[in-house]
């Protein structure tokens, strides 16, 4: 019997064919001119496309390249597959969440500190995309957590522009005025990205200012939550759940909720709801002064790319003060330069509360490896109305240090 | 072996299965062993594992099955959520097919086509659409929650709501908290208190969702059992004086063991892998990581953490517990017409059918059986 050959045989084709088609090379290399790159997106709709595919292909004109632009389903999925087959796009959306972890498994290319215009980021954007001190990507654009008030609703109650929440006693008495039978005065989502806002207009912070110690089970950060409990037990604040809408803009647009803590976004429920009249006002101060979040996207080049240089080069053309306009134009993005971000409060007045409140405006924390942790920090807040905020937090304080601490010694 | 006109026949078969064997290899076998060196590496998804990796040993399961954390507190919220989906989705779908089955079996029923069809469409739509029509069936005001309340039930929210079932029929009874004994930390970082909390009612949706999708695929296989089920069987237990139940639980349900067993074995496997659903609800498990399942959570760790190790770690250990469910079922449902206990019930039998009549009928379940193994050791290998 000589089967046994043949068996080894047969199954070493099988092995070297697939780490073959696992180790799979990069593309040629060859001069920023001339070149192909793909651009990976996360696109928000329609215009979104159409605008990053307009931009793209303006720069491709000028430099003699091609952009072929991919519309993500699953963006962190699709970048995962890319990077583990060695054939990420050549530049992609990387959002502020995930972008620690990425930088933390050097998945990408530092290179905006050497952008023509790196200065001329906010300040703040340009620390959420700083890792390992270093500049990493440049900010796409940014939004911030304003105050959204449905303006029928808000004269129907007697309201009128004296009565716009400027802290915390306020904001309670508005949302009292406002709460009606088929209406609730406020409402937003439970979840960090919010209720994170609250703690640190208490004077809360979640990691002390040296990125050592969490500090999440702070009187400061319990008052923020228990604020929330006191709305919602007065029965003047309910989640968009309880509303039984998807989302708070949801809530606003059915009537149910007279005001909602939303981003520039807000402008989504246009189309569903094309009769409801809102305006965005600054979040209102609470006792440790105003605070608000502000989410971010950068544009992510991966590291060692060959591709890097022409990538770079079309990011500091899409960052541009120029381009950045076109993009709010087309989809209302609020654009990552001070200049630009100047130019958009003026031609959009009724979001200019958002760029202001950029200036106070903190990222949400994220380090390497924190996303399990506000996940479940996340998953706890579902039950901060008629639950514990000091128990919640004691929680988060384990797990989010347990996950610092791991961070930080790699 | 003999040479002459059979030389080489071994080899030409090794090359007429080879395209096979290469296939299988490349796509299946080469795979689960380039995961399984992954969950005991610390590959960061960066290039192919080998070559960008090293060896870490047990690190990953380490963090998911002992180390004290949110790794392994999060690994124990799905074990338990999946623990109850199972128990409650597999004895429910299984008896629900068989009863399906039943129905659509019988000889008399008008429009008997129509109702295999109707039965069996859930099961050949994707999963996508019908939890989507799900999710807006269980919303807060949706078509559930509108004739709970037409005979005066107030309905809870349902896909939003991370309340356990048992705590909740606790709580009616008034016990709102963790009673001392259960206040005390279970396996895998999680309280006995949580262990017992039932499934969430999101949980419970979830549960009739997939219970309406797979009952259909189930009672195909035992409408083709039932219908490999001779009329003359029928028609001695009917001369043996058995009425519709007695024919039922000692005659059918005994010759549909084969195909019951296949049954539980695919609803088994298939239960424990939930995701489709929960990748649907959106939030990551949400609410209140009820819905969160080792599946999901595999990919989870894997593509939005990075941290492919454990995401392959918790795919061997899902892995392990249904291969051990599997096997432990198979002894339970083992054939006992077999074996040393066979023969002693086959004695047993013997003398049963000298001393009475109405076991003759018994022993003729038995020897109905008896066609089957063939069928059955077919069908589970």
């Amino acid at each position: 019997m000589n089967t046994k050959p043949w068996v080894a045989a047969t199954l070493a084709v099988g092995l070297t064919a697939t780490l073959a088609g696992c180790a799979s090379g990069g593309d040629g290399g060859g001069s920023a001119d001339g070149q192909e790159l793909s651009v990976l997106i996360g696109s928000s709709g329609e215009a979104e496309t159409a605008a990053v595919e307009a931009a793209t292909s303006a720069w491709a004109e000028e430099n003699d390249a091609t952009v072929e632009v991919i519309v993500a389903n699953d963006l962190n999925q699709q970048l995962s597959q890319g990077f583990a087959g060695d054939s990420a796009p050549d530049l992609f959306y990387m959002g502020w969440d995930q972008f620690a972890t990425y930088g933390a498994n050097r998945y990408l290319e530092p290179y905006a500190a050497d952008l023509a215009n790196a200065d001329d980021f906010y300040p703040n954007l340009v620390d959420t995309f700083t890792y390992d001190d270093a500049f990493t990507c440049a900010p796409k654009d940014f939004s911030t957590l304003g105050l959204i008030i449905n303006t029928d609703a808000w004269a129907a109650a007697g309201l009128t522009d004296a009565d716009v929440p400027t802290d915390w006693d306020s904001l309670e008495a508005a949302a009292t005025a406002l709460t009606t039978d088929t209406q609730v005065g406020l409402s937003f989502g439970l979840e960090y990205a919010r209720a994170g806002a609250f703690m640190n207009q208490a004077g809360g912070e979640l990691i002390s200012d040296d990125g050592e110690t969490v500090t999440a089970d702070t009187p400061e950060n319990v008052a923020g939550l228990e604020y929330i409990q006191k709305l919602a037990d007065a029965g003047v604040y309910m989640t968009p759940s309880a509303l039984d809408a998807g989302w708070s803009g949801e809530a606003l647009g059915l009537g149910k909720a007279a005001m909602v803590i939303e981003g520039p976004w807000i402008k989504g429920i246009d189309a569903d709801f094309p009769d409801t009249n809102y305006a965005a006002y600054e979040l209102p101060a609470g006792p440790g002064g105003q605070s608000t979040f502000t989410f971010s996207n950068c544009w992510g080049i991966p590291q060692g790319s060959e591709t890097a240089d022409a990538a770079a080069s079309l990011v500091e053309f899409l960052t541009s003060d120029e381009q950045q306009m076109a993009a709010a134009d087309a989809f209302g993005v609020i654009p990552s330069t001070e200049s630009a971000a100047a130019l958009y409060a003026a031609a959009y007045p009724e979001n200019a509360s958002f760029v202001e409140s950029a200036d106070y405006a903190v990222s949400p924390v994220n380090f390497a490896g924190s996303a399990s942790a506000i996940t479940d920090f996340n998953s706890q807040l579902e039950s901060l109305i008629g639950g514990d905020a000091q128990s919640i937090l004691e929680s988060v304080q384990t797990s989010l240090q347990a996950a610092l601490d791991e961070s930080n010694a790699q | 072996m003999s040479k002459g006109m059979r030389a080489g026949e071994a080899r030409y078969g090794w090359l007429f299965v080879s395209p096979a064997i290469i296939i299988i290899g490349v796509f299946l076998v080469a795979p689960i062993f380039l995961a399984l060196y992954v969950s005991v590496s610390d590959w960061n998804g960066l290039g192919s594992p080998v070559g960008n990796s090293s060896f870490v040993g047990g690190e990953n399961y380490q963090k998911v099955l002992i180390d004290e954390g949110l790794s392994r507190s999060d690994f124990g919220t799905a074990i338990r959520n999946n623990i109850y989906f199972v128990i409650f989705v597999v004895p429910t779908q299984t008896a629900l097919a068989l009863f399906l089955a039943v129905q659509v079996n019988r000889k008399v029923l008008r429009g008997r086509g129509f109702f295999r069809t109707a039965f069996y469409f859930p099961s050949v739509t994707s999963s996508i659409a019908i939890t989507t029509i799900f999710l807006f069936l269980f919303t807060a005001s949706g078509v559930v929650n509108s004739i709970l309340r037409f005979f005066g039930i107030n309905g809870p929210n349902w896909f939003k709501d991370p309340s356990g079932v048992i705590h909740n029929l606790l709580g009616a009874v008034g016990v709102t908290s963790a009673p001392a004994f259960l206040d005390v930390e279970g396996p895998l970082g999680i309280s006995w208190w949580q262990w017992v909390s039932g499934p969430s009612t999101a949980m419970c949706a979830i549960i009739v969702l997939v219970v309406f999708t797979t009952s259909g695929t189930f009672m195909l296989l035992f409408l083709a059992a039932l219908q490999n089920i001779g009329a003359e069987i029928d028609e001695a237990a009917l001369m043996d004086g058995s009425g519709p139940f007695r024919k039922f639980f000692s005659v059918t349900l005994p010759m549909l063991k084969p195909t019951l067993f296949t049954v539980l074995t695919l609803g088994l496997i298939g239960t424990w892998q939930l995701f489709d659903q929960v990748y649907l609800t959106g939030g990551g498990g949400a609410p209140g990581k009820t819905l969160l399942t080792p599946a999901y959570l595999a990919f989870q760790s894997s593509f939005t953490d990075l941290n492919w190790g454990q995401g392959a770690a918790i795919s061997f250990i899902l892995f392990a517990i249904i291969v051990s469910l599997t096997l432990l079922q198979r002894v339970i449902l083992r054939d006992r017409d077999t074996g040393k206990r066979a023969e002693r019930n086959a004695r047993k039998a013997e003398a049963d059918l000298r001393t009475s009549a109405e076991r003759d009928r018994a022993r003729s379940d038995s020897l109905g059986t008896d066609t089957s193994i063939d069928q059955q050791k077919a069908g589970t290998r």
